[in-house]
């Protein structure tokens, strides 16, 4: 299991590089640039020294390895130095955004949280609704509740967030009035009534993307669960004199959490990602709203880094989840 | 056969139906046999002639819905398992009636060790603890013949060969020390000389362990190597059962008949070394009133599509206890054969 580990981690190296360069080369090359930016107003020799202070006019692979130094090693430094007030980074160029002209990473580091609390919630609440669903869709399979379940996974499937989402703030926030329609990111939980007020105003994104969460969890987990209830070890543990409980729960789950792992462990970095709809949709100042507002300002370095972080996201779960299919599945495992 | 002791297992009229979007499929048709403490009873029949079924049926494994078992009595000692309540039934299965199934390579569970997949029913009917289920399962697994038993506990299902893997179902089904063992084609998807170590296996530790084992197969030369008694079964029904020396020597229902001239021989021309039986066997989908068998049968007759032979003894003793057929044709006398 270990060489299994060490060995898919040493793989993530040249794919993590790979990708960093695709995404520089894919962003600096896209049509717009600082420079289009900059009023025409300004004079010539004035814009010249701004993009010369903002370096973008040195030759690309220059920049790309400039921004690679950054990336691992400054930022990683100031991250050091600003935990333990040591000053490592001294003097170090850090990666800038064109638009605010302060460090890319702080900035991140305002939106995430956000972020985390309102999608990582809605994630965890989508996984927990889904694989008792699919569980038990699979167990009573065409049953009343199995109709319900598939019908439940359509409308998440098939309806779009930002209409879902609207229809829940006619609903629950203009009609009944349970929930504020706009979330307040400047709200600070310190003590029951802030924290009941920040459940309150993370009821509806949750919901939303909760439910579009379950609904594609849920199917992967019935289908998986449908699958192996067929198979030969089940009649054995029947056979065994098992009980029902213990045949589906343990025998049968065991077996198809295998893929559904897989897919939760994927979903994860979208979590990071942010979910750009709902965000604005609810006012949520997070990463996918400042991952928007990046690209409308042509500010380069914010777009690749947080694109890069995302890569690393997905490299890293992706990792996670060998090693999870290979704790699950020991036919897996190199040993 | 030790009459008078009261048999381990007794089926009486066992019927059972799947229903499915067709219309209604009877696949066991008042099936009715005993099981002595300690004998061997071999179910032969192709594919699709109910041994399985009726076996399954016996102890509540087929899915429901779509089975259905519609009547009879499944008699394991003094009570009727078909009438005992699901959760009851749970501690009969693998406590005191063992299964070993046709295919070993997926019949184990893939993600559990399989020192835990032969602990689990001990724990679960004997109420054992962590340590004496692992104790016995030391037991078992040498009893079946697996080397270094203790390290092979933590080993997965794949890291067995399908010998090995039929060997860890045999002793999982053995674990609670059950009444009866039924063996579903367990050595089909073997090669044969994996199948004869199974074979010498299972009558080693019935000699050990006196338990009374059912061997469905397809396969009359494997009955005749450990079966006591057959039971041939065709279109969900007894054709023919009786001891194994009488059936192989003075063979009745033209089903078994032909059955044992499909046994391929080493002997012989080589053009006449394959016989087949043509035809497929029938899907029923009402409760037989003529011979299922009458439309592959050399002897049919017109009685044959007007009524369903009932079982009668050919020997004289009571019906079920020696030889009878549920056929209307009577072989002619074999020239020479003392058989009044």
């Amino acid at each position: 299991m270990l060489t299994y580990t060490l060995r898919r981690l040493l793989l993530a190296i040249p794919t993590l590089l790979l990708i960093s360069l695709v995404i520089f080369l894919l962003v600096d090359l896209a049509p717009g640039s600082p420079a289009s930016e900059i009023p025409l107003t300004v004079p010539p020799e004035v814009r010249e020294k701004i993009l010369e202070s903002l370096s973008v006019n040195q030759p690309i692979f220059v920049r790309y390895l400039l921004w690679l130094k950054q990336f691992f090693w400054v930022e990683p430094l100031n991250g050091i130095d600003w935990l333990f007030g040591t000053n490592y980074a001294e003097g170090m160029q850090r990666i800038i955004s064109y638009q605010t002209r302060s460090p890319v990473f702080p900035l991140i580091g305002e939106r995430l949280p956000q972020t985390l609390t309102v999608i990582g919630t809605a994630y965890l609440v989508g996984v927990l609704i889904a694989l008792p669903i699919g569980i038990y869709s699979a167990y009573r399979q065409y049953s009343l509740f199995d109709q319900f379940g598939t019908m439940f996974a359509m409308i998440g499937f098939s309806v779009p967030t930002f209409f879902t989402g609207t229809v829940f703030i006619i609903v629950f926030g203009v009609w009944l009035g349970w929930f504020p329609t706009k979330y307040d990111t400047t709200l600070e939980v310190t003590d029951w009534d802030s924290f009941v007020k920040q459940l309150r105003q993370m009821a509806m994104p949750v919901m939303v993307l909760g439910l579009a969460n379950a609904a594609a969890i849920s199917r992967y987990m019935r289908s998986s669960m449908l699958e192996n209830m067929r198979q030969d070890y089940v009649r054995t543990a029947r056979a065994k004199g098992m009980s029902e409980r213990t045949v589906v729960l343990k025998h049968v789950l065991r077996n198809s959490m295998i893929p559904v792992v897989t897919i939760i462990a994927l979903g994860i970095p979208s979590i990071f990602g942010g979910a750009i709809i709902t965000e604005n949709l609810f006012g949520v100042n997070g990463i996918g709203a400042a991952l928007i507002g990046a690209i409308r300002g042509n500010d380069l370095p914010m777009v690749q880094t947080l694109a890069f972080i995302f890569a690393i996201l997905i490299v890293t779960f992706n990792l996670i989840a060998d090693v999870l299919y290979g704790l699950l599945d020991p036919r897996i495992r190199y040993d | 056969m030790p009459d008078g002791a009261a048999p381990v297992l007794e089926v009486r009229g066992l019927k059972t139906v799947f229903r499915t979007r067709g219309g209604e499929m009877h696949a066991a048709n008042s099936v009715s046999f005993h099981l002595n403490r300690g004998e061997v009873l071999g179910v032969g029949g192709e594919s699709g002639s109910g041994k399985s079924v009726t076996m399954m049926s016996l102890i509540g494994l087929l899915p429901s819905p779509p089975a259905e078992i519609r009547d009879g009595a499944v008699l394991l000692g003094e009570r009727d398992l078909l009438k005992i309540p699901p959760d009851e039934l749970c501690h009969v299965r693998g406590a005191k009636v063992g299964f070993v199934f046709q295919d070993p390579m997926t019949s184990l569970n893939p993600v559990f060790t399989v020192g835990m997949q032969i602990m689990e029913p001990l724990r679960e009917h004997m109420g054992m603890t962590k340590a004496q289920a692992e104790a016995r399962a030391v037991e078992l697994l040498e009893l079946v013949g697996i080397p270094d038993a203790r390290s092979r506990l933590k080993s997965y299902p794949h890291q067995f060969s399908g010998g090995m893997r039929q060997r860890v179902m045999i002793a999982i089904a053995l674990a609670c020390d059950p009444d009866v063992l039924i063996a579903d084609e367990p050595t089909t998807a073997l090669d044969v000389t994996i199948q004869a170590q199974i074979m010498e296996l299972v009558k080693e530790l019935r000699q050990k362990l006196g338990m009374a084992i059912i061997w469905i197969t397809h396969d009359l030369g494997v009955i005749a190597a450990v079966a006591d008694r057959v039971m041939v079964m065709y279109g969900g029904q007894v054709v023919e059962h009786g001891p194994v020396k009488e059936i192989f020597a003075d063979p009745r229902h033209p089903y078994t008949r032909a059955l044992l001239k499909t046994i391929p021989s080493i002997a012989g021309a080589r053009e006449a070394r394959l016989q087949v039986i043509e035809g497929q066997p029938p899907i029923l989908s009402a409760a037989p009133t003529a011979c299922p068998f009458r439309a592959r049968c050399a002897h049919a007759m017109a009685v044959c599509e007007a009524e369903n032979p009932a079982r009668r003894a050919v020997d004289g003793a009571p019906l079920g206890h020696g030889h009878d057929v549920a056929c209307h044709w009577t072989p002619p006398a074999r020239e020479g054969a003392g058989h009044a």
